[in-house]
């Protein structure tokens, strides 16, 4: 920025740290297109891309690999699921309870048409991996140039 | 969105609670459930990434500890356009009360989770003790 009006800043009666403050926020909003999410729904999801295919990484342990329904329509994906809490035995208690349980639904947006009748997902170790390959119809084509 | 409320961020883990480490992966403390019946404690840990072998538990005098080493291949050639959580290992230590019966501790891990089961001994060490008057 330009301090073109000086000391002017301060003489208009603005509080000086209004500006650091300005500053920290614009470096929250670059820094944060590297790490923070942009959804903040369960379950957290990791995404790879490249050209030609992206990949969505999550982690739901303890789920029935058969109880997680996944679909996909266009551009978005949808996941549900849902884990059951434990049943008490009689007698026992909680000494601590920290432990996710009940259902979920997430809608993710990708940045293209997936080819539906492609997606793949694996399920081991409570990390849910799902491969989305782009729709052929979307990927860019190159173009050759004829000398005229 | 599920019942009970949720964290969507890990928690990694504060530096006090780890010894210094010599591999380069960062900490995340796994969410538990304790719970306590008459004749046993059980645990039970949400660790994804985590399988029968890559679990450590020990159990030194009455401190629990609980390391899962979390084996992770970023996919091929690919780059992380989106990240909503961190991959790394986990671990939790906990101060168990109780005369535990050391011999009978059977662990085993399914689809990321960790339950650890922990009997007492069979005859409770308590004595009651009379106050007599005088």
């Amino acid at each position: 920025m330009l301090w073109t009006d000086g000391f002017g800043m301060f003489g208009r009666g603005l509080d000086p740290w209004s500006e650091f403050q300005r500053i920290e926020n614009e470096m929250n909003r670059v820094l944060s297109r590297f790490v923070s999410p942009s959804t903040s729904d369960f379950p957290a999801v990791n995404i790879w891309t490249d050209g030609e295919e992206t990949v969505v990484t999550t982690e739901i342990p303890g789920i029935n690999a058969g109880a997680i329904d996944i679909s996909v329509v266009g551009k978005t994906l949808i996941l549900k699921g849902a884990r059951e809490p434990d049943q008490l035995a009689n007698g026992n208690s909680y000494h601590r309870r920290e432990r996710w349980y009940g259902q979920f639904t997430k809608a993710i947006e990708l940045p293209f048409t997936i080819e539906a009748e492609k997606v793949s997902a694996g399920f081991s170790n409570g990390i849910l991996t799902i491969r989305l390959p782009r729709s052929e119809a979307e990927k860019p084509k190159k173009i050759s140039i004829k000398s005229v | 969105m599920a019942d009970k409320a949720k964290d969507v961020q890990k928690k990694e883990a504060g530096k006090t609670d780890i010894a210094e480490r010599t591999r380069a992966a960062k900490i995340y403390n796994p969410d538990v459930d304790i719970i306590e019946g008459k004749d046993r404690i059980i645990v039970i840990a949400d660790m994804p990434g985590v399988n029968e072998n890559s679990v450590d538990i020990t159990l030194d005098e009455n401190v629990l500890t609980i390391y899962g080493k979390v084996d992770w291949k970023v996919p091929d050639k690919m780059k992380l356009t989106h990240a909503e959580y961190g991959v790394g290992d986990y671990q939790r230590i906990f101060t168990i009360s109780g005369e535990i019966n050391r011999e009978k501790i059977e662990a085993n891990v399914k689809d990321g989770v960790l339950r650890l089961t922990m009997p007492k001994n069979d005859a409770p060490r308590m004595r009651k003790i009379t106050v007599n008057a005088g």
